[in-house]
C-alpha cells in the first residue's frame, strides 16, 4: 500500500549511553549508535545484557547515568516524561492492561491523557489493526487470552499514532504459534504505518526473521550489529555467531528429519 | 422499658454525626498519609509507627487526655477552644480512624501489580493521572475495607466520648451501668451495634460496588443511604434553638437524678432541655465555667479541696461561702445557692463486722486497717479528701481497690473489702445496714449539694427564676429515699422517675 505510507518514523541515536547501578555494575556500558527513520531493530542478548536497560532509556522509563538519548535530533532529557512517552509506544512482555478498565478504554487511555474524545471509530479502527473483533472493545482483560491481551497491548501503543514504537520482548510470555502470528502482524503494522521500531529479544531465529537489522549485546556494550542476511552469512563476530548458530542447528536437524522421514 | 427507648433517637443521632465527623477527618489525614507513605519508606514506617503506637492507647484514656491538651491550647490563644464535648471527641475517634486506614491504603497501593504501574508510566500518565485514574481505583476496595473497619471501631469508641461530655448513646450505658438500669445498657448497647452494623454493612455494598463494574450503581445508592442518614441526624441539631439548655451530671445516681430535676423545671419554663451526664469530677466544674454546661450540681467540699486545693476543714457554711466567693472571682461561675442536703464522703462498714471489731470512729479504723480491704469509688484514691483523711489518721489499708460506686457497695456486702468511703446521701447505707464511722478529727469537709451556673447565664432572670425554687428544698431524707430507689437490687426506677418523686416531695 504504497499510497498510504506515512511519513516514515523518526531516527533514534544513543550518544555514549551508560547506566550504573549502585555497586557500581554498569547494565549499560557506553553505547553508542544510531538507527534510521522507518527501520525494524532487534536488540539481542542474554538475560542481563542490558538490552531491555538500554531501550528504557529512550522513554525515559530509565535515567542514563552518562550520554545522551535523542530521537530525531532532540535530546530526550529536554522533554517532559509523560509527554516524551505519549509520542512513544510501548509494549512490554507482561502487557500491563489496567484490568479495571475495559479492552475499549485500555486501547483509548492515550487519547483519554490528552483530552482528546475518543470518536468510537478510532478504538475500532486500532482494534481492527491488530486483527481482533471490534465487540472486544467492551470485554474486561481478564477474559482475554494472552495473545489476545498482547493485541490490545499493541493496540494501546499505537492510539497515539506514534512514529516510534518500543518493544520489550513483546511475544516472551505467548505460545509458538500465537507468537508467530503476532510478530508477523507486528512486522506488518510496521511496514504499513512507516514506522520506527526497536524490538528487545532474546530469540535470534524471531530477531532474523523479523528486523531489518540486529544488534547483539552482551554486558552492556553492542558486540555485533549487522543485518540478517550479514549474520547468515558468517558475519558479525563470535557472540553474534553463537546465537545465530542455536536456530541454525535446529533448522538443520529438522530438515534432515524430514529426508529421513 | 420505654423511657429507655426514647432518649434512642436523639443520642443514635449525635452519635452518628460525631463518628462520621470523625471517620471523614480520619480520612482527610490519611489518604494523603497513605500516598506519601507509599512514596516514601521512611514517611511510612513513621506514620504507620505512630498510628500503631496510638491504637494502644486506651480509647478513655485518649479522651481524657485530649482534654487537658486542648485546655492549655485554649489558654495558650487566649481561649474560645472548647476542651469539651464535640472537639476533643472528634480529635480523639479521628485518630482511632487512621490506622485502619492508612495501613489498608499503605498495603494496597505496595502491593500493586508492577507492570499495571510501568504500562501506566509508558502510556505518558503524569503521575497525578497515575494515581487517579490507575492506582485509586485499584487500590479502592483494599481502602474500603479499611475504612469499614475504621467506622465500626470509631461507632463503638464513640460510646466513650459521654466521659467527656458530649452526648452520645454511651449516656444510656453509662448512666445505666450506674443506676443499675439494665434496660438502659441494653438500649445504649443495642443502638450502638445497630448503628455500627449499619454503617458497615452499608460501606460493604460501596465496597462490593467498587470491585464490581457493573454493580457500580451500588456505591451510589449505598452512599446515598449513608448521606441521607447523616441528614436526618443532622435535623434536630441543625436548629439550635437560643433556648436550649444543657444540665449536666457526674456519673452517679444523686446526680442524674438532680440533673432530671432541674431539667424538669427549665422545661416546664419553656427551655429545650439537653443533658451531659457521666462527667468526671474535673471536668464538671470546667464544663460550667466554659459554659458548655448550663448548670449542675456540685459539691461544696469537692471544689474547696479539689480546685481550690484547701487542706484547711473550716464549718460547713464557711465552705459553701469560700466556693461561692472563689467560683464568681476566678471563673465568673455563680453559686446559686445549697440544695438542703449534704452528700460528704463517710468511711462505711458492715454493720456486724464494725460492732464485732469495735470500730466507732475512723481513729479506730486505722488502728485494724493494716489487716482490712478498702474499696472506692472510681476517683477516690486521687482525690485530695483522701490524702488528707490518710494523713490526718494515718490510715494504711491492706490493698484498696477502686469500683464503680454500685459494685462498690456489691464489693463491702460480699465481704471482698471491709470499708468503703460511702456518700452520706447514699440511700443504700440504711438499706444494707451499713455502720458510718465519725470522724473527730474532722479531716473531711462539709459536701453540701450547691447549684452551679455557668457564666453566660448568671444574668439570665428566667433561667434563675426556673431553679432558685431548688435552693433549701430538698432535705436529705427525701433525697436518700430517691438515691434508693435507684439503686436497690429489686425494684429499681429509672432516675427520671426518682426525679419525679422527688418533685412531689419537694412540693409538699
Amino acid at each position: 500500500m504504497p499510497a498510504q505510507t506515512p511519513q516514515p518514523g523518526p531516527s533514534v541515536a544513543f550518544d555514549g549511553v551508560t547506566k550504573r547501578y549502585p555497586g557500581g555494575v554498569a547494565a549499560v556500558d557506553g553505547v553508542t549508535l544510531e538507527i534510521a527513520g522507518g527501520s525494524f531493530v532487534a536488540l539481542v542478548g542474554a538475560s542481563g545484557s542490558g538490552k531491555s536497560t538500554l531501550l528504557k532509556t529512550v522513554n525515559r522509563l530509565v535515567e542514563p547515568s552518562e550520554g545522551r538519548v535523542t530521537i530525531g535530533g532532540e535530546d530526550v532529557a529536554g522533554m517532559a516524561p509523560h509527554l516524551l512517552r505519549r509520542r512513544i509506544g510501548y509494549v512490554f512482555q507482561n502487557v500491563g492492561l489496567f484490568p479495571h478498565l475495559s479492552v475499549g478504554e485500555n486501547v483509548a487511555i492515550g487519547l483519554r491523557l490528552t483530552g482528546e474524545r475518543d470518536g468510537n471509530g478510532r478504538v475500532a479502527e486500532l482494534l481492527r489493526l491488530v486483527e481482533l473483533p471490534e465487540e472486544m472493545a467492551a470485554r474486561m482483560p481478564d477474559a482475554l487470552s494472552g495473545g489476545q491481551r498482547q493485541r490490545v497491548g499493541v493496540a494501546r501503543a499505537l492510539a497515539t499514532a506514534p512514529g516510534l514504537m518500543l518493544m520489550d520482548e513483546p511475544f516472551g510470555a505467548l505460545d509458538p504459534v500465537t507468537r508467530d502470528g503476532l510478530a508477523q502482524a507486528i512486522r506488518a503494522l510496521h511496514d504499513r504505518m512507516g514506522l520506527t521500531t526497536i524490538m528487545v529479544t532474546h530469540d535470534m531465529a524471531e530477531a532474523l526473521l523479523l528486523a531489518d537489522r540486529v544488534l547483539v549485546m552482551e554486558a552492556g556494550k553492542v558486540v555485533a550489529d549487522a543485518t540478517p542476511a550479514q549474520l547468515l552469512a558468517g558475519e558479525g563476530g563470535a557472540a553474534a555467531q553463537a546465537l545465530v548458530a542455536v536456530p541454525r542447528e535446529q533448522a538443520k536437524r529438522l530438515a534432515a528429519m524430514e529426508r529421513g522421514a | 422499658m420505654n423511657q429507655a427507648f426514647a432518649r434512642v433517637p436523639d443520642l443514635l443521632a449525635q452519635h452518628l454525626l460525631l463518628a462520621i465527623a470523625a471517620l471523614l477527618l480520619g480520612l482527610m489525614v490519611s489518604l494523603p498519609l497513605a500516598i506519601v507513605s507509599a512514596r516514601n519508606k521512611t514517611v511510612g514506617r513513621i506514620a504507620l509507627g505512630f498510628a500503631s503506637l496510638i491504637q494502644t492507647i486506651p480509647s478513655l484514656a485518649l479522651l481524657a487526655l485530649f482534654y487537658p491538651i486542648l485546655l492549655s491550647l485554649s489558654a495558650l490563644v487566649g481561649g474560645g477552644i472548647p476542651a469539651l464535648g464535640f472537639l476533643p471527641s472528634l480529635l480523639a475517634l479521628s485518630l482511632y480512624a487512621i490506622l485502619p486506614i492508612l495501613r489498608n491504603g499503605v498495603t494496597g497501593l505496595a502491593n500493586l501489580d508492577p507492570d499495571v504501574l510501568e504500562a501506566a508510566d509508558g502510556v505518558g500518565m503524569t503521575p497525578w493521572q497515575k494515581l487517579r485514574i490507575v492506582e485509586a481505583p485499584l487500590v479502592a476496595p483494599m481502602l474500603m475495607a479499611g475504612i469499614r473497619t475504621a467506622a465500626v471501631w470509631t461507632i463503638g469508641a464513640a460510646t466513650l466520648s459521654t466521659t467527656v461530655g458530649q452526648p452520645s448513646l454511651g449516656d444510656l450505658i453509662f448512666a445505666g451501668l450506674q443506676t443499675q438500669n439494665w434496660t438502659l445498657v441494653l438500649a445504649g448497647c443495642t443502638a450502638a451495634a445497630a448503628l455500627a452494623l449499619s454503617v458497615d454493612a452499608l460501606l460493604g455494598l460501596a465496597e462490593y460496588g467498587i470491585a464490581h463494574r457493573a454493580k457500580r450503581w451500588l456505591v451510589w445508592a449505598s452512599l446515598g443511604v449513608l448521606a441521607a442518614g447523616v441528614l436526618v441526624a443532622l435535623t434536630p441539631v441543625l436548629p439550635t434553638q437560643q433556648r436550649t439548655v444543657t444540665v449536666g451530671a457526674k456519673g452517679f445516681s444523686e446526680q442524674y437524678i438532680l440533673a432530671r430535676l432541674i431539667g424538669h423545671r427549665l422545661e416546664a419554663a419553656g427551655y429545650h432541655v439537653q443533658y451531659r451526664e457521666g462527667l468526671g469530677s474535673g471536668v464538671a466544674f470546667a464544663a460550667v465555667a466554659a459554659g458548655d454546661v448550663d448548670v449542675y450540681v456540685d459539691y461544696s467540699g469537692t471544689i474547696w479541696t479539689n480546685q481550690m486545693k484547701r487542706s484547711d476543714v473550716p464549718p460547713r457554711a464557711a465552705i459553701v461561702q469560700g466556693v461561692a466567693d472563689w467560683a464568681r472571682r476566678e471563673h465568673g461561675v455563680s453559686l446559686l445557692g445549697s440544695l438542703g442536703f449534704e452528700n460528704a464522703y463517710a468511711f462505711a462498714m458492715r454493720g456486724d463486722d464494725a460492732r464485732k471489731r469495735g470500730i466507732h470512729s475512723i481513729a479506730d479504723l486505722a488502728r485494724q486497717a493494716q489487716e482490712m480491704n478498702l474499696a472506692t469509688d472510681v476517683e477516690f484514691l486521687e482525690r485530695s479528701e483522701w490524702r488528707a483523711v490518710r494523713d490526718a489518721y494515718g490510715l494504711r489499708f491492706k490493698s484498696a481497690h477502686p469500683y464503680q460506686p454500685t459494685f462498690m457497695y456489691r464489693a463491702l456486702a460480699s465481704g471482698a473489702a471491709d470499708a468503703i468511703p460511702a456518700f452520706s446521701s447514699d440511700g443504700r447505707i440504711a438499706a444494707q445496714h451499713l455502720a458510718v464511722l465519725t470522724d473527730p478529727k474532722g479531716a473531711i469537709p462539709g459536701y453540701d449539694a450547691i447549684l452551679l451556673i455557668a457564666p453566660g447565664r448568671a444574668k439570665d432572670a428566667h433561667f434563675l427564676e426556673a431553679v432558685q425554687p431548688l435552693v433549701g428544698a430538698i432535705p436529705v431524707e427525701a433525697m436518700r429515699e430517691a438515691n434508693y430507689m435507684v439503686d436497690r437490687d429489686k425494684d429499681a426506677v429509672s432516675p427520671e422517675e426518682a426525679a419525679r418523686w422527688l418533685e412531689g416531695q419537694i412540693g409538699k
